[in-house]
């Protein structure tokens, strides 16, 4: 009796970590190694023949570790305050113009700042124009807000290209981070110390926004999200709440700006604009904008999908709006609401009875994958990549797509690939409903 | 006076062309409460489908047959996203047809080219029709005018003197009741969107080669519409229509005034040099904040009087 008491206990979910430093360690541990990680990954690219880091891997990762801030900073409105904005870039942009603006002003010894810092001048920037704009945008909510916010940010990326002295124009402002003045003694003049800065200020900027999302404005904005009228009748004022939370990821986007400047040493009109804005909204919602680290998954969803396949071909942008019409369609919770999903599953103990399952809906997704992809290249390819002079391969093979058969094998692939996968995914349904079903007998849903 | 008259024309071109984008926008965001993103595109994609059309059976069945693919596209988008999208919540719904005019404008530059077509004016309208002040007035621009009158009459007439008409005027304020009283309102959801699409389609087969067919003609376009809306009031097509027009005229004038703060100032007695104190903004001529104007009117109607112009509630 005594021993099977002892058993069920550990089964029992502790809501709240322990106190002390056991729960302190087990709550950092993630982080650590998150970090550890992040600092590793350069090195599996390494050049050992050379001895030199390469050069594409630390610009992806570091762009990968600003957008991420980038991103979290958009969901602390869209994910957290429930505040859709069009123009969240515009916080962005101007905390780099800020920073690009400092590290000039200590190059040309009129200040004196550690590099460290500068991405601190950006965020500062950033809850500047934060405050700004977050009076003007926050008085109403809802679709009003969101259209304020794209107001906002084509009147910025308007005045980007209208005056010269503090954007630069089109040409930017060009700007240079060895400027002598490190609280290390570090020069940043290679890019892996660049990133290892990326990664510090990532690290920090990602930690503070989570303890930020506990705080009680947190809370607020959550509540103020979910029914702004009971919030009303609490007490608080839900203006007040968005105004603070819009700032607040002012300051956040800011600091990814000021970052974007150290990164890239030249901050153009690109930076306000609205695609950038857009890009933040669809790795937020690629992500998954209800849990905190969707953002952050979406960010390198689309990076990856950025830097990697705009090598290739013409139509990565097509690739994430797919991505992010099927994720509005089907999955509104992103990525990491389907990981979620699996989560009662998981704890019935039931998990890998899904495995036959996802490898007999892998093979026809990836052959409509591979049918969409194809006419999708072939498609930008006789209108784009001839222009430029590309050749079209795969492989190593030249395909010509003035003949028929290339067209003819994609259609085939996306039509067939999608019957089949509809054939499939009856039975994956199935097999998952019986699953989740069982979980709930278990009382294992949460 | 020469200037101002041309411009009054040409302003009262533009805003009618405006008018035909917003009319369904507006009757779009009124029923359904959907921030169509996806609006501007069917304008894109009807100056798309008549260049192409053009080159082969010739402009005037591209008239007809443009907007009515965009129409058919319209339809579609309605019964196979929006509603299944319509079920998480209006930001979703926005959200989608965000996704689709990313979409659209990628796929519009695999099949046409990143470059502008040469989507030309038929050669039966390409001469001037009158001279005013000896300046030419052309063809072309009296016979968009004349389409979007045709359009205007056509809108109203179908809105106030029609079954559905009424059903649509009903289901503007009460869409519940409309349903309850036993008409079918997801078919006039449906039927008011592909219609919508279909007049921007229209817009943009007329606007297409008065302006430049390019794919970033959507994005241009879209937020102004937005603006017009946004001025002319929810529920209100009375509105919308002063707003097109204004917008349209405002946009026109702010082009031909080639004045700055400066020059006011100089009225004054200051004159502005570059040692000024904001010099930049104070030089900055009127027409290049002419292309600020709209968003600067937008964010002021959104955050001083969200019900615009003649709305019957707040955006």
């Amino acid at each position: 009796m005594s021993a099977d008491a002892t058993q069920r206990a550990p089964q029992g979910r502790t809501l709240v970590a322990a106190p002390g430093s056991a729960g302190l360690a087990r709550r950092a541990w993630p982080w650590l190694v998150a970090i550890v990680a992040a600092l590793l990954l350069p090195w599996l690219f390494f050049d050992w023949s050379t001895r030199r880091h390469s050069g594409f891997a630390l610009t992806m990762l570091s762009e990968i570790g600003l957008m991420a801030i980038f991103a979290l900073s958009f969901n602390m409105q869209m994910g957290q305050a429930g505040l859709l904005s069009f123009g969240h870039a515009i916080l962005f942009g101007l905390g780099g113009y800020c920073a690009a603006h400092t590290m000039n002003a200590i190059k040309a010894g009129a200040m004196w700042l550690p590099v460290e810092l500068v991405p601190l001048v950006g965020g500062l920037g950033g809850l500047l124009f934060g405050v700004l704009f977050g009076y003007v945008a926050t008085k109403q909510r809802a679709t009003a807000f969101a259209m304020i916010t794209m107001g906002l940010g084509e009147l910025v990326a308007a005045c980007a290209l209208m005056f010269m002295g503090f954007f630069g124009g089109e040409g930017g402002i060009s700007t240079d981070r060895v400027t002598g003045t490190s609280l290390f003694g570090v020069s940043y003049s290679s890019s892996w110390q660049v990133y290892c800065l990326v990664v510090a200020w990532t690290a920090i900027a990602v930690l503070l926004m989570r303890l930020q999302t506990q705080t009680p404005l947190g809370r607020m904005a959550n509540a103020t999200r979910d029914n702004f009228e009971r919030a009303q009748f609490v007490g608080y004022d839900p203006r007040m709440v968005r105004f603070c939370q819009f700032a607040l990821s002012g300051f956040f986007a800011g600091i990814g700006g000021g970052l974007y400047a150290i990164v890239y040493e030249i901050v153009t009109f690109d930076t306000v604009a609205a695609a950038k804005s857009a890009t933040a909204l669809l790795a937020a919602y690629i992500g998954g904008a209800g849990g905190f680290f969707g953002p952050f998954l979406g960010t390198i969803v689309v990076v990856l999908l950025q830097s990697g396949v705009s090598l290739l071909s013409n139509a990565w942008l097509l690739y994430v709006g797919v991505l992010f019409i099927i994720m509005v369609m089907y999955a509104p919770g992103g990525l990491v609401g389907i990981i979620a999903q699996h989560a009662p599953i998981a704890r019935a103990g039931r998990l890998r009875e899904l495995i036959v399952p996802y490898v007999r809906i892998l093979l026809p997704g990836a052959f409509s994958v591979f049918g969409f992809v194809l006419l999708v290249e072939l498609a930008s390819f006789t209108t784009i990549g001839a222009a430029q002079g590309k050749a079209f391969k795969i492989g190593p093979h030249a395909v010509d797509p003035a003949t028929a058969f290339p067209w003819l094998l994609g259609a085939a692939a996306l039509i067939g690939g999608g019957l089949w996968l509809r054939l499939e995914a009856r039975g994956f349904r199935a097999r998952w409903d019986a699953l989740i079903a069982d979980a709930k007998a278990k009382g294992v849903m949460l | 006076m020469e200037v101002f008259l041309v411009s009054l024309l040409n302003g009262l071109v533009y805003g009618m062309l405006l008018f035909m984008l917003a009319s369904g926008l507006t009757l779009i965001l009124s029923m359904m409460g959907v921030l169509n993103f996806a609006h501007a595109s069917a304008y894109m994609l009807g100056a798309y489908f008549a260049f192409t059309i053009s080159q082969y059976i010739g402009f005037w069945p591209a008239l007809v047959l443009a907007p009515l693919l965009c129409g058919a596209i319209g339809a579609a988008i309605e019964m196979y996203g929006l509603r299944r999208v319509h079920r998480n919540g209006h930001i979703a719904e926005l959200l989608f047809t965000f996704g689709l005019a990313l979409i659209i404008e990628k796929v519009v530059q695999m099949t046409w080219g990143l470059i502008p077509v040469p989507y030309r004016i038929p050669a039966g309208l390409d001469f001037p029709l009158f001279t005013v002040y000896g300046t030419q007035f052309p063809a072309y621009r009296a016979f968009m005018l004349l389409i979007s009158a045709l359009m205007f009459g056509a809108i109203w007439l179908g809105l106030t003197r029609t079954r559905i008409g009424l059903v649509i005027q009903a289901a503007l304020h009460h869409p519940e009741m409309v349903g309850a009283l036993g008409h079918n309102v997801p078919r006039v959801f449906t039927t008011v969107f592909a219609a919508g699409t279909a007049l921007a389609g229209l817009a943009g087969v007329i606007g297409g080669n008065y302006h430049v067919t390019e794919p970033a003609m959507a994005f241009t376009m879209g937020p102004i519409v937005f603006v017009v809306v946004v001025f002319g009031g929810l529920g209100s097509l009375t509105g919308c229509f002063i707003a097109s027009l204004l917008m349209g005229l405002i946009q026109t004038f702010a082009v031909v005034l080639d004045y700055s703060v400066a020059d006011l100032l100089k009225w004054f007695g200051l004159t502005v040099t570059s040692a000024t104190p904001f010099h930049e903004v104070l030089t900055v001529p009127l027409p290049r904040i002419g292309a600020l104007l709209p968003y600067v009117l937008l964010v002021l109607i959104l955050v001083f009087k969200p019900r615009g112009l003649m709305g019957t509630r707040d955006t």
